[in-house]
């Protein structure tokens, strides 16, 4: 899933400056799985935001709304969502970076009287496992093209610091990455794991240099899918 | 003037705070009149909304009170109920407001006099702080 965190709350407040009507609307999916931005921390949010301004006897509405999943025509065409959008001056979207930029392009395509500014709550941080309760670690980058059938089931893409394809390098030390002692080195993993799967032959071949331009380095990516499309 | 009397709102676990309110009670102990107390099964049903909630609503201070550490009924409850209470001071911290207005407390299931004494403690620390300075008016919840 994708993993976030709220931004600090001075940002937020000098990003509503300004503004007498503001609207959060969190997410249903991903941001709220890694509670950054599902209905409690909306609400969470809102009731922060209410206290400050109560406090500098600012008069500012502050409202707080959901929408199922924001990157998605499906979940986002709400009334009750666009009624408080439109009422609104500005909307703090608590979803990741995608659900932020997808609000904004469809709030100003479903509402015409006026252009809607959606700034972002969160800080979308990477693509994550849900380690532990309140533990999220990065599994993966996005690459493009997945290497994880040679590699046991662990990216070295993703988690070795250096992206190596040919591992472990020198700064491997008693399974660590030199990184930090938090860190495990992604090759140490991997190698323990062939050679538990007893196909340590696999890191035999040298690897060629990774070919990035399906990764995000040849562009903003696109998918369609011509069988879905009427 | 009148001395301002805080209005604290005191989250009590039913198995320890709540039985220590009932032998004060009973031992005659004056338990503080600006005190609303709310039962709860257990503090780690404490949110954090819950607390900024009940200050936005117009509490001057709130106080959760749970078992003593190693003797929740619920194993671990008590200790989310600290952590929620640190994380709600943050956050009431960077909106302006003092964080002692919040404040975690335990005592043990006969600590009436114990309980008596934090109720009479945060009552003197957020009158020492003043009335909430986020409240415009006191909010009716239904």
């Amino acid at each position: 899933m994708i993993v976030g965190e709220r931004k600090p709350f001075s940002e937020i407040m000098s990003m509503v400056e300004g503004f007498s009507k503001i609207l959060i609307v969190g997410c249903g999916s991903c941001v709220t799985i890694c509670m950054a931005g599902g209905e409690e921390e909306v609400k969470i949010l809102g009731s922060q935001l209410r206290l400050a301004f109560q406090k500098n006897k600012k008069d500012i509405e502050v409202e707080e709304a959901m929408a199922l999943r924001q990157c998605d025509d499906e979940y986002m065409n709400d009334p009750v969502l666009i009624d408080k959008v439109e009422k609104a001056d500005i909307v703090i979207s608590m979803a990741c970076g995608v659900g932020v930029q997808y609000s904004t392009a469809f709030f100003n395509r479903i509402i015409t009287k006026k252009p809607i500014k959606v700034v972002p709550g969160l800080n979308t941080t990477f693509m994550g496992a849900n380690l532990d309760v309140g533990i999220w670690e990065e599994r993966c980058v996005g690459c493009g093209d997945c290497v994880l059938e040679k590699t046991g089931g662990i990216c070295p893409i993703t988690r070795c610091a250096k992206s190596l394809l040919n591992g472990p390098c020198g700064g491997s030390s008693n399974g660590k990455c030199e990184i930090s002692k938090d860190t495990d080195c992604a090759w140490h993993l991997i190698i323990e794991r062939l050679e538990a799967l007893g196909e340590l032959d696999r890191i035999k071949p040298v690897e060629m240099y990774k070919d990035w331009r399906p990764s995000h380095s040849g562009g903003p990516r696109k998918i369609i899918r011509e069988d879905m499309r009427i | 003037m009148s001395e301002f009397e805080p209005r604290i709102i005191a989250f009590c676990c039913h198995y320890c705070a709540l039985a220590a309110a009932d032998v004060a009670g009973k031992m005659g102990f004056q338990i503080p009149t600006n005190v609303r107390i709310i039962r709860v099964i257990c503090t780690g049903k404490v949110e954090v909304l819950h607390l900024l909630k009940a200050l936005e609503a117009g509490a001057d201070g709130v106080v959760v009170i749970s078992c003593k550490f190693g003797e929740c009924y619920f194993k671990e409850g008590n200790f989310r109920a600290k952590k929620r209470v640190e994380r709600a001071q943050s956050l009431i911290q960077e909106a302006g407001l003092e964080p002692e207005r919040l404040m975690f407390d335990f005592v043990p299931g006969p600590g009436a006099k114990k309980f008596v004494d934090i109720l009479n403690g945060i009552t003197k620390k957020v009158r020492s702080l003043g009335p909430n300075p986020s409240v415009h008016q006191v909010m009716t919840i239904e």
